[in-house]
């Protein structure tokens, strides 16, 4: 009796245990289905990425194995991978051509003169805007945000007419013509707009702290709010820099053809004007090459300045 | 105090008004003004009579009606710029949100592909065009050798190849586009998605709603409006193309197959450029004002759309 008592609940206890077995193995199952959904959904998302990747970095490769073919191995009917026969000729080439020097020199005059000159500009006006009460201040500044709509061609036409009638276009005023491509790029709104952010940032406490230890409104500027600022001014310099870098249209209007003055795109575009000669791939690459390599150097040292900047920027496509 | 820094403000601001009024708000009244002018001589500053033959000249579709530039606008340059415009926009902006969603759920490597992602916004357009045409060549470009065909032209016609057919032009110089304005989406996209609050998800999760739906109901309408923002700025940024086209197709902008459609690949602010290199900066000042209009209107129709559309 009491052992059949035992069977039964033996016989219980192990119909529980199936109950309870079976149930996990559902849930299990489950689980582990929904494991292999994710990571069938991961592999399609990396294969997404990689696919697209090789399409973004491709151009880049193929621009830097090309510069190092020859013209023979680029005019084979089958492309090949990587060059067979390494040719560094093909920078120096590109070098001479260019006349690099010449470009180089130009674009960092132009770059960094009018770089320092934004840099002012800009923290003057975003202390303005961010610290001083004055009459007037959020309708100035929502007027030079809405100006920023307007499209930059129309000032360039109007520019282009102001400086010519100062004799800044004409080829033998050299001078002139520096100054016609930096002093109308010494103000940017967006960096006014970027650096007045920061400074609004800074704590009130600070203010009045320097006030009370004597100090005036410009050396608190100079002392407290420019030291606090750095990242954002990085961020404006190598930002500018950049732009000095790939600016084409305005250079090219103004110089008009005398290579003297030439900003590197400038160069870049007219040394390789002539359309379609295979014999010349190498060396053009080269020189791309030579254009697009202080760029992501730049992007390598600066990569969080340079993000942070293109992130917020408002108007920049 | 008040009226200390009054004045002191103003000192601090007169740089940057005066640049302005100089460089910017000065250019912009002119450029109205010298659009109306007739016979205006730049240099001298001498004109006879206002007039509205330069608006005529540049927006007329019927060279009979005074439309002098009826072939460089109407026919080559509005088309291109509406083209590429039309194509560009939509396909980059669903290519950079898919990019961004997939960046958004992965962990490994997830550095390195958005470093990778990034690279072209930090490249010079004119030296990367270059590199483009190269791959695009006729005779000897990968781009023919990897959808194996032979002597194809894209970019420019040579001594063995039927002249440019304008679609494939076009073709190229999208895609170079589409290529070249990925990264800056692509961080929006990502700046946003990384700001959607958690809780949506784990409700779609206690929901057990599939992945992809989930991206469809939820993510996608949170984003709205980065959309939003894209629309309208890559709107503006493509009806600005210009230096693409000097990268891709050189000084000129390219010789196609004029049977095909338009000539070459000049849109419309390569006109307002060339117009200003050639002396006739009252045909580049109608035609900049014609582009301000369009860009006002567009941003006006998806600020209204969007009032309806978009989540905040």
């Amino acid at each position: 009796m009491a052992k059949q008592e035992e069977y039964k609940f033996a016989a219980d206890t192990s119909d529980y245990v199936l109950a309870l077995s079976g149930s996990e193995a559902s849930t299990a199952q489950k689980e582990k289905l929904s494991k292999v959904a994710h990571i069938v959904s991961l592999v399609f998302i990396y294969l997404f990425l990689v696919a697209m990747g090789i399409i973004i970095i491709f151009p880049f490769y193929w621009m830097i194995i090309t510069s190092l073919k020859e013209g023979k191995e680029i005019q084979q009917m089958q492309q090949t991978f990587f060059p067979q026969v390494i040719r560094w000729e093909n920078y120096t080439e590109a070098f001479k051509r260019l006349d690099f020097g010449t470009l180089l020199r130009n674009t960092l005059l132009v770059g960094i003169l009018s770089t320092l000159g934004t840099l002012f500009t800009t923290i003057f006006a975003a202390y303005a805007f961010a610290r001083l009460n004055f009459k007037g201040r959020n309708l100035v500044f929502a007027f030079l945000l809405g100006s920023m709509m307007i499209p930059g061609e129309m000032m360039v036409i109007s520019n282009y007419i102001s400086v010519s009638r100062l004799g800044w276009t004409s080829s033998s005023n050299t001078v002139g013509n520096f100054a016609a491509m930096i002093v109308p790029f010494w103000v940017s709104i967006f960096y006014i707009y970027l650096l007045r952010q920061n400074f609004k940032q800074i704590p009130n406490e600070l203010y009045l702290a320097a006030k009370v230890d004597g100090k005036s409104d410009w050396e608190f500027l100079w002392k407290v709010m420019v030291p606090l600022a750095m990242p954002t001014l990085t961020t404006i310099f190598i930002l500018k820099l950049m732009g000095a870098w790939n600016s084409y249209v305005w250079p090219n209007l103004i110089a008009s053809g005398n290579r003297n003055i030439f900003l590197i795109t400038n160069g870049l575009r007219e040394t390789f004007s002539t359309a379609d000669n295979p014999n010349d791939y190498g060396a053009q690459m080269a020189a791309t090459v030579v254009v697009t390599v202080p760029l992501l150097l730049l992007f390598i040292f600066f990569r969080k300045y340079i993000m942070r900047g293109v992130g917020r920027a408002g108007i920049k496509g | 105090m008040e009226s200390k820094n009054n004045w002191k403000a103003w000192l601090y601001l007169a740089p940057v008004l005066i640049l302005l009024a100089v460089f910017t708000f000065y250019p912009i009244i002119n450029t109205v003004y010298v659009s109306f002018l007739k016979d205006y001589n730049y240099m001298r500053g001498t004109h006879s009579g206002f007039t509205f033959e330069n608006y005529v000249a540049v927006l007329t579709p019927y060279s009979e009606l005074g439309g002098a530039m009826f072939n460089d606008v109407m026919k080559t340059a509005l088309p291109n710029t509406l083209l590429i415009t039309i194509i560009t926009v939509p396909l980059s902006i669903i290519i950079s949100m898919l990019i961004a969603l997939g960046l958004n759920s992965i962990k490994v490597l997830k550095k390195l592909f958005q470093t990778v992602f990034f690279m072209p916004y930090v490249t010079n357009a004119i030296a990367i065009g270059m590199v483009f045409s190269v791959i695009f060549s006729t005779d000897y470009g990968i781009f023919n050798n990897l959808i194996g065909a032979q002597h194809l032209s894209w970019i420019y016609r040579t001594g063995q190849s039927d002249p440019v057919n304008y679609w494939r032009a076009l073709f190229a110089i999208c895609f170079y586009i589409v290529w070249h304005s990925l990264p800056y989406k692509i961080l929006i996209f990502l700046g946003g998605l990384q700001n959607i609050d958690a809780q949506y998800y784990d409700a779609a999760k206690i929901d057990s709603a599939p992945k992809w739906k989930t991206a469809l109901r939820i993510t996608v309408p949170l984003l709205s409006p980065q959309i939003l923002y894209m629309m309208i700025t890559s709107f503006i940024g493509s009806f600005k193309e210009y230096n693409s086209v000097i990268g891709l197709f050189g000084a000129k902008g390219g010789a196609f197959d004029a049977n095909t459609g338009p000539s070459s690949m000049q849109t419309m602010v390569f006109f307002i450029y060339d117009q200003v290199a050639k002396n006739n900066v009252h045909y580049a000042s109608a035609a900049s004002l014609f582009l301000l209009v369009i860009i006002m209107i567009f941003t006006l129709v998806q600020n209204q759309v969007s009032k309806k559309r978009v989540h905040y």
